[in-house]
């Protein structure tokens, strides 16, 4: 199972390290990790996305409770909310059309061109990871460069 | 709010801790706590010195064990403070408050790889229940109230005050706060009536069920409520190792502890049983064998103040999450209402005495006069009740828990959790301080003692009389046993060949130091160790070939015990 963590922490010096050190004392993965200060800079909001299953997933939450540095830990439900992760693809052109293609297919995920060059293009995509995932298949066979994405942020939607 | 007072950091650490109680602190100073120190002098806490750091945070751990408030150990930054580590991972594998305060290099100088500078928060932040570095002297009071708080709620554990020499020094108007806030620390969870309903139902419904008491109950003092609800529903009481004489140990329905070197009846009931009452226990591997043969054949329902221990080993049926002396005072309780109480006439409870007497009776002991059985018993049978007993690690250790019976609960602590060899004598010693009426005795192993045996400096010098029974098979007897039992009998590294004597040993520290080489001599021993008031040594030499028997082998379920043949 994939699930999204939402942790809110103190913001503090050295809570990033324990947080992540859990995670490897404990046997658990890290799948991706965004971090961010609040509205309110006594606090930081971590996303955390994780693979497991059920029973292991839950014990991830409660040893993230159980830290004192931790608010509050919510394991969002991926139906309920709203999560993106920003990626920069650096593109490799080599014929005359691929410029065109790409700006193509950038344009059918919702994502933003950079930086064109005779050689190579970027694509900025805000996306989930499984549409950034989808836009990586189709760009491999121009030659995907250089990759850099950022882990997910996530809200619960209102109401849910 | 209190009035505020100008101090420097260090009279304000010490007035923190004269306001949470603290009479006495163990500890070695250093260029970095030399302010702290200063202050010893001007404050009725008492130093007791130490002559190795790790064994300064043994005493407070003991201390803590026995007195269920943080023992408090002091250390110099740097290799001080690195030397405290195993101490401090030694408190939180099995639990134990503590408050651990090291001297740091000034904040200007931190990061800058100063003269005995050591990361130690970085280094003890995995086995630490918090640690705290403040910055400013200001933030020395309601650090140090925080840090005890943390320390002795919910499931205790070590908490590490680093504070940098400049902090110490830097004076500053106090205000030592009556209250405070850790917004992510929720120590008390109240236990949920109806899962402890479906809990005694379970029981009820089961026909083999049983009690496993874990180091929880030891640390919740929940003696009274365990026996209540063992003599009404007539459950037999298994523990942990860490629980070990959570329950009396020659009370009819005690199996006493399973696990690798549990009693022989005590497996054989777990590994029969088919629904288990669990509490205050993480289901070590040690205790518990492999856990997927475990779970298989059980209903568990498992308390715990830790809500991230249900789960984590074992999949329960029910859970009860909260203090498990308040969960087992609503079992009780609730029993009352409902007037249950079993009778002693079922199949399960006579099988069950059945099993322990034929044990009690059929397990092959050493044959020699100083078998570990006979001076392990010979021991409980001159020991008051209420004596405090402390184990180091290894055969010596597992014997104690197979032949010397906990008859007052909560009497009897072991390095269960990290397994830490030195750790039994300076804990004693931290034990003898936090209740000085007692006879307290460390059942030790020349190996182990060897590692802290520097500490009979300060049981002499600090004038706190223990006694160290020492099982001396010239060897580091339980790998002697692995190589033995799982390498063909290559001793590898094992052997300690009668050096030192440590009759002259207890003696050059101005100890007193008795060798006893019968069971007479023993008797006389102790005897004249428990009327002394100067730390003994009682020097015993054992057969190095003599095993530690039943064994479950690493890997192995509970039923796959090796017996002496
Ligand atoms: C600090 C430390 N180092 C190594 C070990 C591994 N170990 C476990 S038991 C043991 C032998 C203990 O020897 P001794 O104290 O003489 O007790 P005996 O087994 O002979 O009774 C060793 C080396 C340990 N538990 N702790």
């Amino acid at each position: 199972m994939w699930a999204i963590l939402s942790i809110l922490v103190e913001n503090k010096p050295g809570i990033l390290f324990k947080i992540t050190h859990l995670f490897r004392s404990r046997n658990f993965n890290i799948d991706s990790i965004s971090v961010g200060v609040t509205e309110n800079p006594d606090y930081s909001k971590m996303t955390i996305t994780t693979y497991g299953d059920e029973k292991q997933v839950e014990q991830i939450v409660k040893q993230l409770d159980k830290m004192i540095d931790t608010v509050k830990v919510e394991h969002l439900d991926e139906h309920k909310t709203v999560y993106r992760e920003l990626s920069l693809f650096k593109i490799k052109l080599s014929n005359a059309n691929d410029s065109m293609e790409i700006n193509k297919l950038a344009n059918a995920y919702g994502g933003k061109v950079h930086d064109v060059k005779k050689e190579s293009i970027m694509v900025e995509l805000t996306a989930t990871p499984d549409q950034i995932q989808a836009f990586e298949e189709l760009a491999k066979p121009f030659g995907i460069i250089d990759v850099a994405r950022t882990g997910v942020a996530a809200l619960q939607r209102s109401g849910a | 709010m209190n009035k505020m007072e100008s101090m420097s950091g260090a009279k304000a650490l010490m007035k923190a801790m004269e306001k949470e109680g603290v009479k006495q602190v163990f500890g070695l100073p250093g260029g970095a706590n030399l302010p702290m120190y200063d202050e010893f002098s001007r404050c009725d806490i008492r130093h007791i010195l130490v002559r190795h750091e790790q064994s300064a945070a043994h005493m407070a751990d003991g201390f803590g064990r026995v007195s269920r408030k943080p023992g408090v150990c002091f250390a110099t930054s740097g290799p001080g403070a690195t030397n405290i580590l195993t101490g401090i991972a030694t408190a939180q594998a099995d639990s134990a408050p503590m408050v651990a305060v090291t001297g740091q290099v000034p904040v200007a100088m931190i990061g800058r790889d100063a003269f005995q500078e050591s990361d130690i928060i970085g280094m003890a932040n995995p086995v630490v229940k918090y640690a705290f570095q403040p910055r400013t002297a200001a933030e020395i009071p309601e650090t140090v109230k925080k840090g005890f708080f943390i320390a002795e709620t919910g499931r205790p554990g070590p908490v590490l005050i680093d504070i940098p020499k400049d902090v110490q020094t830097n004076e500053s108007e106090m205000i030592f706060p009556d209250e405070f806030k850790i917004q992510g620390y929720h120590p008390w969870a109240d236990p949920d009536i109806v899962n402890v309903e479906k809990a005694i139902d379970m029981l009820l419904h089961s026909e083999k069920p049983i009690i496993l008491a874990g180091g929880g109950t030891i640390i919740s003092s929940a003696f009274a409520e365990l026996q209540a609800i063992a003599e009404a529903l007539m459950l037999p009481v298994v523990t942990t190792f860490k629980g070990k004489g959570a329950f009396p140990e020659n009370h009819p329905l005690s199996l006493g502890p399973i696990g690798m070197h549990g009693h022989a009846e005590a497996n054989k009931m777990m590994a029969e049983a088919d629904c288990v009452l669990a509490i205050g226990t993480r289901f070590s591997d040690r205790s518990v064998g492999t856990f997927e043969a475990f779970e298989k054949r059980l209903k568990i329902i498992h308390m715990d103040v830790d809500p991230a221990e249900i789960g984590k080993n074992q999949t329960t049926q029910v859970a009860v999450v909260g203090d498990v002396r308040a969960s087992l005072r609503i079992m009780v309780k609730l029993l009352l209402q409902k007037q249950i109480k079993k009778t002693e006439e079922n199949t399960w409870i006579k099988h069950v005495k059945e099993t322990k007497d034929y044990w009690k009776e059929n397990l092959k002991l050493h044959p020699g006069e100083m078998g570990a059985a006979k001076l392990l018993r010979k021991l409980r049978e001159l020991l008051p009740k209420e004596s405090v007993v402390t184990t180091e690690v290894g055969q010596h250790q597992m014997w104690a828990s197979l032949f010397y019976d906990v008859i007052q609960p909560g009497t009897f602590f072991s390095s269960t959790g990290l397994g830490t060899m030195g750790w039994g004598f300076p804990a004693a010693i931290g034990a003898k301080v936090a209740k000085p009426d007692v006879p307290v005795v460390d059942i030790a192993g020349d190996g182990s003692f060897s590692m802290t045996e520097n500490s009979l400096a300060t049981a002499v010098l600090e004038d706190i009389p223990v006694i160290v029974f020492l099982l001396n098979n010239s060897s580091l007897g339980m790998v002697a046993q692995w190589q033995r039992t799982f390498y063909g009998r290559r001793m590898n590294g094992v052997e300690q060949n009668h050096c030192p004597d440590y009759v002259k040993l207890a003696e050059s520290y101005g100890a007193q130091g008795i060798r006893a080489q019968s069971i007479d001599e023993l008797d006389k021993a102790i005897k004249t160790a428990l009327s002394s008031d100067v730390a003994t040594v009682i020097d015993i030499p054992i057969d190095p070939e003599e095993d530690v028997l039943p064994f479950v082998a690493p890997g192995t379920s509970l039923s796959d015990m090796i017996l002496p043949s």
